[in-house]
């Protein structure tokens, strides 16, 4: 196991050698960095109009996505291979199911969003705990906290050697198909990611001068964990996060393909919406090639802002 | 570096050497491969078959392939539904109605060069009727145990008696099947590839009875995966399993009409998409279950779309032992008044497709053309439901994911335009999307957990009985109610051996039912098949039973 | 040496242990229970316990575990309820395949993406430089599928050039051996048997190593710009030394230790079945197999496939490990 999980180690091995080298802040000094790098400011510059087109997209969408406008009026005929493109009143035509799928678009938007972010979250949150007490464990324990470290450790292992895609379609299968299964499936995949990240990070940190220094001033193990270590083994988790975010946006859209998805398209998601279009890629391919653009933009604006977060905090790139 | 670069390129040569020295035999046939002039079709289909003893398939791919290797004794008119002569010429009812007596085709002979006569008419049949063991299990035996019910010696007390009795050759041209009752199955249901022909001398060579295992691991014998014998116009040649290809070739000897090409390959290609552009890539020349909006854009590209006739029907299950309020009749009406089926047919359905006003399609004698209509009107289903005093009714809404049955393609897009039918009326729904198999029909067809689902039926033969019977003949768990009264009458025109009695006890029920609205028929649509540019020969059939014995390339 | 790979080996036992726990609690999870699953639409309460019984699932969950570790040690794997084959049966008629498209991937991933992420590291802030890396970024973000599905419309359907779909033409006739369609047509020496099989690896292949060619021209570039900095490529430059030598003596020599592993990684990864691409190409492999196991519920392929493929995955891991202090002896394994 210790080669794949080497990468990661890596990764969370910056922030304290960072610590140790400089006396500047770590923030301070990447963020002046990052504004230097082309690739951040592209990657910041798509998620920022990603998020504020997922923040209003709603109010500014001109049609509500829900209604079958084209079917009503009888002219979207999908059963027949008619579904009419783009015109004046609908900027990208209409969907299989007569919807206007520009505001469909729009709207699916902050969808997608969420559904990145909180399977983001559920993976970090999960990680960080298994993480992070397999770290204060190993790092502060002695006999007791090796083992536990461990046992934690040999969990992740576990979860790491069945392929991710398989575990989230496993996961999606025993749930069923819904919203919640998606972002639970997702996210999960990604807990020994981080899991593995806050432990190595943690470990890291804790041979740094000043845990030492604390130490020897008396402080308790517990306040030194919380106060000290965790705070500090943060940047490279935020640089996982980032770019977990363009996976799961990816990996949402698969379990999508796979039928796994949403099934409610009350609230269209791009992933849904690109797997829904399958049936029709032979009369509209647009209704697949839109929100296909739409998640590798976003995709590509996390992974930009993501490398290039890692880069500035890397100092082994800095020359 | 250096060394171990030698080291590869010795082991570059080694493998070359080895492969040009030719370690293994290969076993083709020198005539294989592609010649000249197309006599090979590729067929895609969505499935690997399971087994390829029709008597114990159920599925559909299974069922394909046994249709061109095996005949039956009575079989299907080509592109309809009636029965015409199969391996009997000719077929007529004693008095009572019991017992048939079929002339048998002469001079026909298996694929293994035994001849094909009474007796082994007889061996088949009793093969069926004696089955013990795990050749009782549902899983097995399934069309036997749908038409018969039981067997000889029933040996779970679920089943019911065996409506066959006996079979008797009275000579090698004449078979006699009694049958313990008078039943509209007859002949009909003979037409069904379960009730295939095979070779006595191969079932009994390759132990085609022998199921081993267990009723979760059943294992089947030599005969139903690898020696499957029939008199029919191709015979089995390999199975490629790890290639997912099923190779079937001329049976030269064949009674009738010889096919036109040597070879038919069935390949599977389970997603749909995958089908559509292997046909425009050429890798296949024809495939089924075309998804409706193909049909126009490769219709457009000269694919030769062959739409078969609508003979099924899709459509939205009422279970009224769920939500209280279905248990009432006028909340059922405004349901059914509530859906635009013509909307539904017009914008999701292929072309040709019909909205339909009762449980079975109108080329099926017994429709009737006076029963109840419930034309789109939400103000007549406010009307009712206020009547019924019934307000804020949510249901619990069932439709299967990652499916596409012939009645119902996308279920999902079906699912949205109806809930939002109901929506227009002032009922609730919460959208249950269950996988298929097993969930989706678990939950709707057992169990009360469920209000509305998504459902259809294609016929098997063309009889009323095998439509509505099939759904309304008895107390069942997908509908959750219970009227004696049209179980009654449907018993009674079961046993009517006078057919035009029967179809108009057929046209009775059809009113009953529609009255009753047990569920909202919905829709007629016509599966489509596709064949490549120049393929010319193949009839659709509404029973998907297409023969591909007069196929040729033009 | 050997015995750090015995005792890697040993390691892999409480992994496979912990693993089967796992396994087996969740397929005891499933809704509806194997019961359902093997009965489909028949099942009556009274058949579905009758199977409960003859399955031994109402026994006390320790014996049912002990029992399905039993047949697990003795490799018997059970039959697939949706193919009624036997699972060990299923596995070996499609490993091959997903053997043969991985490969196909490497080789596309690593003849592509060695080269390039080179040339974009020695021209750093290139043309080629920012192609090959935004290349790589959008590689890794574009869905598999839908490059797979655009990838059969241009080189399939509007040009012919590959086929679109499955692992040989059927129409053949090919003699199979091992199963391994390309291996099989040289050793019987059907050599358009071997060069259709080969074809029809191509666009499932490209689609593949559409993420492993982004992370190798990335990891390639990074390394490589790494050792650039060092002292003795400067040293070597110095001396005079040929640009081809500088190359293959001191840049990609100590530039290959991550790029192996990342490939080790990697093929490992792909060797667990690509389900999207297998499925969309209509594929032959494990991946397809799997997920369509994991919808109709197939509980012993889902057991055994995946107990394989972990035992698979984490040899191969052993085996990257391995060769890594093989590469560089400073590397001494623990």
């Amino acid at each position: 196991m210790s080669v794949k999980t080497d990468k990661i180690d890596r990764l969370s091995e910056l922030s304290a050698v960072k610590q140790e080298e400089q006396g500047v802040s770590l923030w301070t000094e990447a963020f002046r960095r990052l504004r230097r790098s082309p690739s951040a400011i592209i990657g910041a510059s798509i998620l920022l109009i990603f998020v504020i087109v997922a923040i209003i997209g709603p109010w500014v969408a001109p049609y509500s996505p829900t209604d079958t406008i084209g079917i009503r009026e009888g002219v979207v005929k999908s059963g027949q291979g008619i579904i009419p493109g783009a015109s004046a009143e609908h900027w990208l035509g209409y969907d299989h199911q007569g919807r206007d799928l520009f505001s469909r678009m729009l709207v699916g938007a902050r969808q997608t969003l969420l559904v990145g972010v909180i399977s983001t979250l559920i993976g970090l949150t999960i990680g960080a705990i298994i993480g992070g007490i397999a770290g204060a464990a190993a790092g502060l324990g002695g006999r007791v906290g090796r083992w536990v470290d461990n046992v934690l450790m040999r969990f992740v292992d576990i979860m790491l050697a069945l392929p991710s895609l398989l575990l989230a379609v496993s996961i999606a299968a025993l749930l069923g198909a819904s919203l919640t299964t998606v972002m639970i499936a997702v996210g999960l995949v990604s807990v020994p990611i981080f899991a593995r990240l806050l432990r190595g990070a943690m470990l890291a940190q804790s041979g740094g001068d000043y845990v030492l220094a604390a130490t020897s001033l008396g402080v308790t193990r517990r306040r030194i964990a919380l106060t000290h270590i965790v705070p500090n083994s943060l940047a490279p988790v935020i640089v996982q996060a980032t770019l977990t975010l363009a996976t799961a946006i990816i990996e949402a859209a698969a379990l999508s393909f796979l039928g796994l998805g949403n099934p409610d398209s009350s609230v269209p998601e791009w992933g849904v919406m690109l797997a829904d279009a399958q049936s029709y890629l032979g009369i509209r391919p647009g209704l697949a090639i839109y929100p296909a653009l739409g998640i590798i933009i976003t995709a590509l604006g996390f992974t930009l802002l993501g490398e290039a977060m890692r880069e500035a905090l890397d100092p082994k790139l800095r020359k | 570096m250096r060394s171990s670069r030698r080291k590869a390129a010795i082991a570059v040569t080694a493998v070359a050497v080895l492969a040009a020295a030719g370690c293994a035999e290969s076993d083709r046939d020198p005539s294989g491969g592609n010649t000249a002039v197309k006599d090979t079709l590729v067929f895609g289909v969505a499935g690997d078959p399971k087994v390829l003893d029709p008597s114990l398939a159920s599925d559909g791919e299974s069922l394909r392939v046994a249709r061109q290797i095996f005949e039956t004794l009575v079989r299907p008119e080509e592109g309809g539904t009636k029965p015409s002569p199969g391996l009997a010429e000719s077929w007529t009812p004693d008095a009572a109605g019991t017992t048939w007596t079929f002339k048998l085709r002469t001079g026909v002979k298996f694929h293994d060069g035994t001849d094909f006569n009474a007796e082994a008419v007889c061996v088949n049949f009793n093969r069926w009727f004696n089955s013990t063991g795990l050749m009782q299990s549902p899983d097995v035996t399934p069309y036997w145990q749908d038409v018969m019910g039981g067997f000889a010696k029933n040996e779970n007390a679920e089943l019911p008696p065996s409506l066959f009795k006996s079979c008797t050759a009275k000579d090698p041209a004449t078979v006699d099947l009694a049958f313990t009752r008078v039943s509209s199955k007859v002949p009909a249901a003979l037409m069904l590839p379960s009730f295939s022909i095979h070779s006595p001398a191969a079932l009994k060579q390759y132990d085609a009875s022998n199921i081993t295992g267990s009723a979760d691991d059943i294992k089947y014998p030599s005969y139903a995966m690898e020696h499957p014998t029939g008199t029919g116009p191709f015979k089995f040649k390999t199975w490629d399993l790890p290639n997912k290809s099923l190779t079937i070739e001329r049976n030269d000897a064949y009674w009738g009409d010889k096919a036109k090409l040597k070879t038919v390959v069935f390949r599977t290609i389970s997603d749909e998409n995958a089908r559509k552009q292997a046909l425009r890539s050429g890798d296949i020349q024809g495939y089924d279950l075309v998804g409706p909006a193909d049909v126009e854009p490769l219709k457009a590209d000269g694919f030769n779309v062959l739409t078969r006739p609508a003979f099924n029907i899709f459509y939205m299950a009422i279970n009224q032992k769920g939500n209280p309020a279905l248990a009432k009749p006028e909340v059922r009406q405004a349901i059914s008044y509530a859906i635009n089926r013509q909307a539904l047919v017009d914008s999701k359905l292929p072309p040709g497709a019909k909205a339909a006003s009762q449980f079975m399609p109108d080329t099926v004698e017994g429709w009737n053309a006076d029963v109840k209509k419930y034309d789109y009107n939400v103000e007549e289903a406010k009307k009712l439901l206020a009547a019924a005093g019934v307000s804020n009714l949510k249901l619990k809404f069932h439709y299967p994911t990652e499916v596409t049955r012939p009645y119902m393609p996308n279920p999902k897009d079906l699912y949205e335009l109806l809930a939002a039918d109901l929506k227009a009326v002032g009922i609730e729904v919460e959208a249950i999307p269950l996988k298929w198999s097993p969930d989706y029909l678990n939950a709707t067809t057992s169990g009360s957990a469920h209000d509305l689902h998504l459902l259809g039926w294609t016929g098997d033969y063309g009889d009323a009985y095998n439509f509505i019977g099939t759904m309304f003949d008895r107390q069942k768990d997908e509908w959750g109610f219970n009227n004696p009264q049209l179980f009654a009458q449907f018993k009674d025109a079961d046993t009517t051996a006078d057919q035009a009695q029967r179809i108009e006890k057929y046209k009775a029920l059809n009113a009953a039912i529609a009255e009753f609205a047990p569920g909202v028929p919905i829709s007629h649509s016509p599966p489509a098949i596709v064949f490549g540019k120049g393929l010319t020969g193949i009839t659709p059939s509404p029973l998907t039973d297409e023969r591909f014995v007069g196929a040729t390339f033009s | 040496m050997i015995r750090f790979i015995v005792r890697r080996l040993l390691q892999l036992i409480p992994t496979l242990f912990g693993l089967s726990i796992l396994l087996f609690t969740w397929l005891h999870r499933l809704p509806g229970g194997p019961e359902t699953a093997i009965l489909g639409e028949r099942g009556t309460p009274e058949l579905r316990a009758q199977i409960r019984a003859n399955l031994g699932l109402d026994e006390p969950i320790l014996v049912q575990y002990g029992r399905f570790m039993q047949r697990m040690l003795k490799l018997d794997l059970g039959t697939s309820i949706s193919t009624k084959r036997e699972v060990t049966t299923e596995f070996i008629e499609r490993f091959p395949g997903t053997v043969e498209l991985t490969v196909m991937a490497m080789i596309i991933a690593i003849g592509v993406g060695i080269p390039l992420g080179y040339l974009a590291a020695r021209r750093r802030g290139s043309f080629l430089d920012s192609a090959s890396v935004g290349g790589s970024l959008i590689g890794i973000c574009v869905p598999v599928f839908f490059l797979a599905y655009v990838l059969k419309a241009i080189f399939s359907e509007q040009l012919h050039l590959f086929p679109s779909s499955g692992r040989q033409d059927p129409t053949l006739g090919a003699t199979r051996i091992t199963n391994f369609f390309v291996l099989d047509g040289l050793m019987t020496r059907e050599w358009d048997a071997a060069l259709d099989a080969l074809w029809h690896l191509v666009l499932p292949g490209i689609a593949l190593a559409s993420i492993p060619l982004a992370i190798i021209v990335r990891i390639t570039r990074a390394s490589v710009l790494e050792v650039l900095s060092e002292d003795y490529v400067r040293t070597a430059k110095s001396k005079g030394l040929t640009e081809s030598t500088i190359r293959g003596r001191h840049i990609l020599r100590n530039a290959m230790l991550p790029i192996v592993t990342v490939i080790g990684l990697l093929t490992g990864g792909l060797l667990s079945g690509a389900v999207l691409t297998e499925t969309v190409f209509a594929f032959s492999g494990i991946g397809a197999f799997l997920k369509d196991a994991i919808s109709n519920l197939d509980y012993p392929v889902l057991m055994g496939f995946i107990m394989i493929i972990a035992v698979v995955y984490l040899l191969v891991n052993l085996l990257v490990d391995v060769s890594y202090s093989l590469i560089d002896p400073r590397v001494r394994v623990r």
